[in-house]
Order: C-alpha cells, then sequence, then structure tokens
C-alpha cells in the first residue's frame, strides 16, 4: 500500500461525491469531542456551511451572529483572547470577502488562532452567479503574515484538515466548495498541514493541484497518459506554508509545471507556486484558473466545463504546453 | 489595579500622564495629541481604581480586561500603564521608534498588558463582546469585567453597530463601554463629517443601558464603572463628555491637533500649563 492512498476505482463514472463542507461539518463535530475549548460561529448560514452539525452537538458552544460577517470575525477573536479556539463560517465571498480587514488585524497581526472556514468558493456554487462566486478569497488570504491556507481536496480530506487546523495554535482558512465533487482519498490516506502529497508519477510534466481541482488534474493525466505522456501529479491542500521540499522534487525532475485552482489565476495558487519557482527553480508554469474575469449563473459542471476547469479540457492546454514550451534545464 | 489612592490624588496622577503623553509625542515627532490627553482621566480611573489587574503580572488569569478600540489614543494608555508599573518611564521616549514595544497602535504580542492589536477603527467592541460573551456563557465566570474604550468618531463604522446589536441581543452584562464624547474627528467636528446624535437614543434602541457623565470628573467615572457592574441585565455603555486636548488650553476643542504631535516649544509651554495646572499652581511641587 502507497503511504497516500486512493481509492482504488479513480476513474469510475460511479466514483462516490460529496461536498468538501459536508466533511467539514463532520471534522467540526470531531474535534469539538475531542476539545471542549472549541466554539463555533455563523453569520446566518449554519446548515449551508455545515456548522449545524456542530451546534446540534454543542448548542451552549454555538453563537449565532446574524449577517454581519465583520462582527463574525472579530467577536471571534475576543474568544480566542478568552481561550477558545472559534471557528468562523459564511460564505467566502463575505468572509473572508467582506471582512479582510479585521481579519488582518484582530486575527492575522494579533495572532489569534481564529479560523476562517468560506464556503461556497469558486465557480462550481453554480446558479447563484458571479457575486457568490468566491475567486480572490486564495489571493486575498495567503498574502496576511502568520495565516495558514489551506483548499481541500475532497470531503474526506476536508474532514481531517478541519480536525488539523483546531490544534495548529494559528489564524487558519479552511476554503469548501458548494457542490459536490468525487471523493478520491481514503479514511487512511493522510494530512498535515503544509504538506503536498505525490498521487501520481510522471516525468514529462508535473501538475500541481489545490482544492477539488486535484482530482481534475488526475482525470488530465489518465487522459495524456493515453496519450503517451506520462504526468506527475501533486496534490497541495496547503496553499501557506508549501511544501516546498516535495514540490521542487517533483519539478526539478519534470522541468515545467502547470496548477490547477477553481479561483483567479493570478495571485492565488498558481501564483504562489511561480512565485516559488521563479525564487528557486525557475521553471515554465502554466497557470490553470478563472483568466481575469467573473464567473456567471449556470450549472456548477456547466461551469466548470465552459471555463475549462475539467480534466479533459486541462488536458487540452497541457497538452499544447509540452509542446511548446521547453523544460528548464533545456534552456 | 484596585488602590486608595483619593480624588486628588488621582487627579494628580492624571496631570502627570498628560505630562507624560506630551513628552513622548514630541520625542516621537508624529501621533496624536488630542485624544490621549482628553482620555487621561479615563486611564487614570481604570489603571489605578476600577480595573482589577497586576501590573507585574500581566497575563494573571482573573484580571478583569480592558480594550482599545480607537488605537490612535494608544500614548495615554502606555503612559499610564508605564505610571501603574507595567514597564519603565523611560522606555516611553521610544514610542513610535524603530525596535519599540511602544508601537504607534497598539499590538498585543509586543507588550504584555495589551489584550489585543488595534488602530483600524470599531473592532474593539466586538471583541470585547466576545470575550464577555465567553465569560457569561461558556466560563460561568460572574466577577470579570470587560471594559471598551471607543471614540466617538469611530461610532461611523458599521462594525460597531453590528457589535452593539450582538451585545445587546446576547445581554452581555459584564461588558462596560466607555465613549469618548470629544465631538471632534479627522476631518472636522463629529456633527458636521456624520451626525452621531441622538446618541443615547442610539445606544438605548440596541438594547444597552446608558449613562452619561463628565469625562474629567474621576469621582463620575469611578461612580459609573460601579453602576455598569452593578446592572446586571444588559450590557452599560458610559457616554463621557470630554474636552480634547484637555489640559493643554491652545490644544482643548481645537480638532487640528487630533492627529499631530506638539514640536519642541509647544511641548514646553504645554508642560508649563500642566505643571501648574494652567496656572493655578504658582509654587513648584514634585513633577517634571
Amino acid at each position: 500500500m502507497s503511504d497516500y492512498p486512493l481509492i482504488n476505482d479513480l476513474y469510475s463514472k460511479d466514483i462516490t461525491q460529496e461536498p468538501t463542507r459536508a466533511g467539514f461539518g463532520r471534522g467540526l463535530r470531531a474535534a469539538g469531542e475531542s476539545d471542549e475549548r472549541i466554539v463555533a460561529l455563523c453569520a446566518d448560514l449554519t446548515e449551508s456551511t455545515q456548522m449545524h452539525l456542530f451546534r446540534e452537538a454543542f448548542p451552549a458552544r454555538f453563537i449565532e451572529i446574524g449577517v454581519a460577517e465583520q462582527n463574525l470575525v472579530t467577536v471571534a477573536a475576543g474568544l480566542a483572547r478568552a481561550g477558545k479556539i472559534p471557528f468562523t463560517s459564511s460564505y467566502a465571498a463575505f468572509s473572508p470577502g467582506r471582512n479582510w480587514e479585521q481579519i488582518r488585524t484582530t486575527a492575522a497581526l494579533n495572532n489569534q488562532p481564529v479560523k476562517i472556514v468560506g464556503s461556497h468558493a469558486g465557480i462550481s456554487v453554480g446558479p447563484d452567479g458571479a457575486t457568490h462566486q468566491m475567486l480572490e478569497d486564495i489571493a486575498l488570504m495567503r498574502v496576511l503574515p502568520n495565516m495558514i491556507v489551506v483548499a481541500p481536496g475532497d470531503s474526506l480530506e476536508a474532514e481531517r484538515a478541519t480536525q488539523a487546523i483546531a490544534g495548529n495554535g494559528k489564524p487558519s482558512y479552511l476554503r469548501l466548495a458548494r457542490d459536490k465533487t468525487p471523493v478520491f482519498t481514503t479514511p487512511d490516506t493522510p494530512f498535515e498541514i503544509g504538506k503536498a502529497y505525490v498521487l501520481r508519477e510522471g516525468k514529462e510534466v508535473t501538475l500541481l493541484g489545490t482544492g477539488t481541482m486535484t482530482y481534475q488534474l488526475l482525470v488530465a493525466a489518465e487522459v495524456l497518459s493515453a496519450q503517451g505522456i506520462e504526468a506527475e501529479v501533486l496534490h497541495v491542500p496547503t496553499i501557506k506554508p508549501l511544501d516546498e521540499e516535495t514540490i521542487l522534487r517533483s519539478v526539478k525532475k519534470t522541468g515545467r509545471a502547470v496548477t490547477a485552482e477553481e479561483a483567479q489565476a493570478a495571485g492565488g495558487f498558481g501564483g504562489a507556486i511561480a512565485e516559488l519557482l521563479s525564487d528557486k527553480l525557475p521553471t515554465p508554469v502554466k497557470r490553470i484558473g478563472m483568466n481575469d474575469r467573473f464567473g456567471e449563473s449556470g450549472a456548477p459542471t456547466e461551469l466548470l466545463d465552459h471555463f475549462g476547469l475539467t480534466g479533459e479540457k486541462m488536458a487540452v492546454v497541457i497538452q499544447k504546453f509540452i509542446t511548446n514550451v521547453p523544460r528548464y534545464h533545456q534552456w | 489595579m484596585r488602590t486608595n489612592l483619593t480624588i486628588p490624588q488621582l487627579e494628580e496622577k492624571a496631570n502627570d500622564i498628560r505630562k507624560s503623553i506630551i513628552r513622548m509625542l514630541e520625542a516621537a515627532g508624529s501621533g496624536h495629541s488630542a485624544g490621549p490627553l482628553g482620555l487621561a482621566d479615563l486611564f487614570t480611573a481604570l489603571y489605578f481604581n476600577i480595573l482589577s489587574i497586576k501590573p507585574d503580572e500581566p497575563e494573571w488569569p482573573d484580571r478583569d480586561i480592558l480594550y482599545l478600540s480607537n488605537g490612535h489614543t494608544v500614548p495615554v494608555q502606555y503612559a499610564t500603564m508605564a505610571e501603574a508599573g507595567y514597564f519603565p518611564k523611560e522606555e516611553l521616549l521610544t514610542l513610535r521608534k524603530l525596535g519599540s514595544r511602544l508601537q504607534g497602535h497598539p499590538e498585543r504580542e509586543k507588550l504584555p498588558g495589551l489584550e489585543s492589536t488595534s488602530g483600524p477603527l470599531g473592532s474593539g467592541l466586538s471583541q470585547a463582546a466576545g470575550y464577555a460573551y465567553s465569560m457569561q456563557y461558556m466560563d460561568d465566570i460572574k466577577h470579570r469585567f470587560v471594559y471598551v474604550v471607543m471614540g466617538d468618531g469611530e461610532l461611523n463604522e458599521g462594525n460597531i453597530w453590528e457589535a452593539a446589536m450582538f451585545a445587546g441581543k446576547y445581554k452581555l452584562s459584564q461588558l462596560i463601554g466607555f465613549i469618548d464624547r470629544n465631538n471632534i474627528q479627522i476631518d472636522g467636528s463629529t456633527e458636521a463629517v456624520m451626525p452621531l446624535e441622538n446618541l443615547k437614543a442610539k445606544w438605548e434602541a440596541f438594547g444597552w443601558e446608558v449613562l452619561e457623565i463628565d469625562g474629567h470628573n474621576l469621582e463620575s467615572i469611578i461612580d459609573a464603572a460601579s453602576m455598569g457592574r452593578a446592572i446586571t441585565n444588559k450590557p452599560v455603555v458610559v457616554i463621557m463628555h470630554t474636552i480634547p486636548g484637555k489640559g493643554v488650553d491652545f490644544m482643548e476643542y481645537d480638532y487640528k491637533w487630533h492627529g499631530m504631535p506638539p514640536n519642541h516649544e509647544q511641548a514646553a509651554l504645554a508642560l508649563e500649563k500642566l505643571r501648574t495646572l494652567d496656572g493655578k499652581i504658582t509654587h513648584e511641587g514634585a513633577g517634571v
């Protein structure tokens, strides 16, 4: 067994699907059972963010804030000063979208272990449209000193990640999605903050995914393999801090990198990888994500296809990239 | 900390704190004058009478909690903390200098005794409310209180009213707010920039008990805090009418001094005013 086990039938049409937010709900309840300092606050979206599981289990440790995201994180900062480990939840468009300065000052600079859980991130929010499809949250959060940024790949990993950030003693951002996505990890798959994982080995290109886009990169790698291109796939659930060692080891081998995220391709995860590689191992990088535009209404699967965020569409982009761009050590 | 200082002794302390503020701001060459001078009486009352705190043990678990929401007035807090023994008074002259623990706006991790980091306005009340909620609903703590100092200009911020609604809903009775009602903000008078009145009615509508006092009367400040602690079914806010720049006549009521430090000559003049209580004292006592 690999030290990073994946499910057996990875490319089955019947793969189990579940939203990452569901894993968060279970993870928070489990964290709450093992540590009574954990409390939860929500801004009028308790079931949407799946915080209701915690509220039902620990009603005295849940606080309804109402539609007031600035108050949400600052009340949490006060609770943290009183010795609590507060988890705050809303849609990512509102938290950290609306209350970024409060997060910066009272959680990050103040260095309090406030947990910001942004659900409904990405275009797969679907019919609600661009206002609710948060695409800039990774960029906003990863530039904050002290802040940990995690985008789990599936619901099981979201469950593990929630428990991990509950105990890390740091201000942390957890990025979640509304729509169901394939569950590709198993109950035995590890998760550690700050670790990237090699899901598939190859030597032509390193594909780096964060959040639910990692599964799409696995699909892309399968398509490319059929064309004789062996891609290495890395899952990078922790965007800050990056697992530099694992990433550099892979890119040193392949000489090319492609990133994928359900967010703005500028400033986000792809930006973080490009920064790392330009500093330490200058390498051609192709960033896949939203290209300086907002989303729009539609069904989640339609939108992912429309904006090129499916494995099949990515495979075409990656193939072109490999054909046209030399590896770094061929320069 | 709880001391037995009499009102005249506290008044003397407040005057000493004002002198420290002038010296600090002159040395720093930047910073806010009016607000800190106007708050010297409140901070004297807090640190030498109202708060249950131990300056030699800043993280004493049983302490009362003080949040400074309008962080730009922090020179008054630093000066009072030094007076109370949190750190040596000489350190006050490092205000705003590279490597100093006394940052231009308060940073919790830099200086033991600060409960939070503030400066961007409007976020202190929420944090105080979060702490008070923890005491009242989660930790079964009844004997400790959370105090928060706010400016009046900062009441323009929506975050304040989100917090006011929250504290009102949960009847946070261990939460006591002080508003520095000095009627000035950077662009002019508060009522010209963005009217706050009827301020008392606003807070009452949000479920708060409102007290109105002269913010330079130490007895009134101490009484208001006692009343605040005695009211057990709702949060209490004390609207303190203060004079911006209090104690230095050429700074009083002049909004230009909101965000400006005195230069050397102005500082000397200000210290002279404070040393003689604006001419009321004709002989030199202990002091500067």
